[in-house]
């Protein structure tokens, strides 16, 4: 006897249609499943058998053999379970097969038959949509998430349940569409207190999405502002929302709470993490902390601090806004555009900056600090600040402007920029080919100001960027002691 | 590839030179011509492992002197001795280095890109025949040749015992004229320029003091007519002592993007100049009148 299953392997940001086949045949009691598993697929055989058993139906005494096709495919992780169950569940009769046939399926099963979610829900609802199925068997705190992809999911708690709604003695209650979220909100940047020009460089690199370097002694509270820029950005459109959505429940990091990623994520990666985890691999290619901060902020917190190789692999997604795996188990393209902010001291030892202390890091020590942060690296970063230590006059200073005035004037200039961004005035492009003779500025160099310049100009609500706009511009380039 | 070579007792050979009391018998000379050596030059050095002040001082000293006409002299060193090659660079002015080793050897390797732009104009010059490797008591001997080259030194920066010192002890054996650049005497940086003056070295406080000794004129940097409100509003501050940008905002009332966009203006007028986020007036607001 011999029943189908439908359900789906992750590729990448992918979902490929599988097929699972029961065959029961006689013979003595075995049970196989073939068709490339991994071990944690492979251990399935054990968490359905208990889960059957669980569900108080009956394991068929039988030689029981399941392939998952195409079986030239690789198929990982515990997603397989119920669909697996359910095709054996369907080759014994105990479900309709025809039923059966009309669903696609996906959840890991207890060994008491329970039901619990897995990683790229949204994925495979959104696949098995396109393939003309209407209906998702899937475990219950997933359902909103695969709401999203505009399948009607059928949300279940226990293997039992899923056996009475394929025999019709079941309704699933409705699945409420995921509400946008309102709680667990940024901290605000009202607790920041003067460094009155990081905070304006982080305005403008909200508003046009620029890198953005913080550079100085520890305690000026760079990592303190960086944190908080996640909370000026604008909001995700729906769109946006369902790509991160994507990305962050390929990689197993979405909520239940939250199935909607519908605010600008924010990732800080340890300095510590290796260039996998940063860029995304693994041997079935994994998206990395870039592409969970897609459309949101990466903060590298203590930048000089990461491995270079590290470094040196965050240029190309900074470049081209996508990351490319390739491992011998497939090829995967994940989105990575984000706003990348690192912080920094100005010397190893940290003292560089601050007027109280003395620098004891020997010139070598400075050089290879410096060589750290390669010129590459450097030229991506459009906004550089150094800060300085607060004088105490300005922490006692009253709390700064929060978070949302700043956002409100950051939406409308990103909205501007969003179409074409404002030219360069004659005089501005004067000052801008003045400075490049004057100061240390490369033609990359040139090109950054100009960009930022543009986004300047867009908060102040101007049709063209003015002299002024480039001045200003001008101030965050990198400063002469991080350009050597 | 060979390079012009002037000898003791020859004509080209610096007159100020033979006033040490072991002259070398020849000097190595990679560009400029070699009556480059007899120019009024100053002699400016100081510890590699400078701070920001430092720097800053030794680059527009130097930035300064170059535009009043003035040879500046240093040893191609990190630190000091870089940024008053820079600084003398940027204002278009001539400048030497002298190294301790062969004047093929670049070195500090950080420092190729500087002297192949130090020779376009001026020149790197060297006791010691193309080839010889830099080693460290080549240093001290190389320091003579610097503080002999200059009519008068100034050292910048310099820790208790600093080879910046030995060049100032060569510069008051031949009676040359020696500055030192007070500073802060909580810092070991300045501990030995402070300790100059103590033992009798004119404080250098303006580029003037300088340009007096060689006789020379200095060319004051003018505060262009086309300053903006905003730049003019912020030199006041400034030329008291350095600043934030947090400070001049509570002094001016400016708003952080005004303030931005008036300090680039600034900058590039060359009036202040910005280090590890803090901002200095250049002029010492001398020449604001």
């Amino acid at each position: 006897m011999l029943a189908r299953a439908v359900t789906h392997a992750l590729v990448g940001l992918e979902a490929r249609p599988v097929e699972v086949e029961a065959h029961l045949q006689r013979g003595v009691p075995a049970f196989a499943i073939v068709g490339l598993p991994d071990k944690a697929c492979q251990e399935a055989k054990e968490r359905v058998r208990s889960g059957i058993a669980s569900a108080e139906l009956e394991w068929p005494l039988r030689r029981i053999t399941v392939n998952l096709a195409p079986a030239g495919l690789r198929k990982e992780g515990s997603g397989y379970d119920l669909p697996i169950a359910l095709a054996v569940l369907a080759a014994s009769r105990q479900v309709p097969p025809e039923r059966l046939a009309e669903h696609a399926a996906v959840g890991e099963l207890a060994l008491d038959g329970r039901l619990r979610p897995v990683a790229g829900i949204i994925v495979a609802a959104e696949a098995a949509r396109r393939a003309g199925l209407t209906r998702l068997l899937c475990p219950f705190e997933s359902a909103p998430e695969a709401a999203l992809a505009g399948i009607e999911p059928v949300p279940l708690r226990h293997l039992a349940e899923a056996g009475a709604y394929l025999r019709g003695r079941f309704e699933p209650e409705p699945v409420e569409p995921a509400a946008p979220s309102t709680n667990g909100s940024w901290p605000d940047l009202a607790e920041v207190r003067g460094q009155e020009r990081a905070r304006r460089a982080l305005e403008i690199a909200a508003a046009g999405r620029h890198n953005l370097l913080l550079a100085g002694p520890p305690g000026t509270g760079k990592t303190m502002l960086a944190r908080r820029l996640p909370g000026i950005l604008p909001a995700l459109t729906l769109d946006e929302a369902l790509e991160v959505t994507r990305i962050h429940s390929v990689a197993g990091v979405l909520p239940a709470s939250r199935p909607l990623v519908d605010r600008p994520p924010f990732r800080a990666p340890h300095h510590t993490a290796s260039t996998a985890a940063v860029v995304g691999g693994g041997p079935r290619p994994r998206p990395g902390e870039v592409s969970l901060a897609h459309r949101g902020v990466l903060l590298l917190d203590e930048l000089p601090e990461f491995h270079r190789p590290v470094l040196e692999a965050l240029r190309q997604p900074l470049e081209d806004g996508v990351v490319a795996v390739s491992r011998v188990g497939g090829m995967a393209v994940f989105p990575a555009r984000f706003v990348l902010v690192g912080t920094m001291n100005l010397c190893p030892c940290g003292a560089r900056g601050d007027p109280r202390v003395e620098c004891t890091c020997s010139q070598q020590k400075l050089a290879a600090y410096a060589a750290k942060l390669s010129r590459a690296l450097l030229d991506r970063f459009d906004l550089v600040v150094t800060m300085p230590r607060p004088r105490g006059r300005e922490l006692d200073a009253p709390p700064g402007e929060g978070s949302t005035p700043v956002r409100e004037r950051v939406e409308p200039a990103a909205e501007a920029l969003r179409g074409s961004r404002p030219p360069l005035g004659d005089e501005a492009r004067a000052l801008l080919t003045r400075a490049v003779d004057t100061l240390p500025l490369s033609a990359r160099g040139r090109a950054r100001v100009a960009r930022s310049a543009a986004t300047v100009a867009a908060l102040a609500g101007a049709a063209t960027v003015e002299t002024a706009h480039v001045a200003e511009a001008l101030s965050y380039r990198p400063p002469q002691e991080l350009a050597t | 590839m060979t390079y012009p070579v002037v000898s003791r007792g020859r004509p080209g050979y610096p007159a100020l030179l033979q006033e040490l009391h072991d002259p070398p018998p020849r000097l190595y000379l990679r560009g400029g011509p070699a009556d480059l050596l007899d120019l009024p030059a100053v002699a400016i050095v100081g510890a590699r492992s400078c701070s920001a002040y430092g720097a800053q001082v030794a680059r527009e000293l130097a930035r300064e002197l170059g535009a009043a006409g003035a040879v500046v002299v240093s040893g191609l060193a990190r630190g000091v001795d870089g940024e008053a090659h820079r600084g003398a660079l940027a204002a278009g002015g001539l400048t030497v280095a002298v190294l301790g080793c062969g004047i093929d050897r670049d070195y500090p390797r950080a420092h190729a890109q500087l002297a192949g732009r130090i020779v376009e104009s001026g020149a790197v010059v060297s006791e010691y025949p193309p080839g010889v490797e830099p080693s460290p008591w080549r240093f001290p001997a190389r320091n003579r040749i610097v503080a002999g080259l200059a009519r008068a030194t100034v050292v910048v920066e310099a820790r208790e015992r600093s080879g910046a010192l030995i060049t100032a002890d060569f510069a008051l054996e031949l009676g040359r004229e020696v500055f030192a650049v007070p500073g802060e005497i909580t810092s070991a940086l300045s501990a030995g320029t402070n300790d100059l003056i103590r033992q009798g070295a004119t404080p250098l406080l303006t580029a003037t003091d300088v340009l007096e000794a060689l006789g020379l004129e200095r060319s004051p940097p003018r505060v262009p007519d086309t300053l903006s409100g905003g730049a003019r509003t912020l030199l006041a501050p400034l030329s008291e002592t350095a600043r934030t940008l947090d400070e001049l905002g509570r002094l001016t009332g400016l708003e952080s993007a005004a303030m931005a966009a008036a300090l680039t203006e600034l900058e590039l007028a060359g009036l202040v100049a910005a280090a590890d986020g803090v901002y200095r007036s250049t002029t010492g607001g001398r020449s604001m009148a």
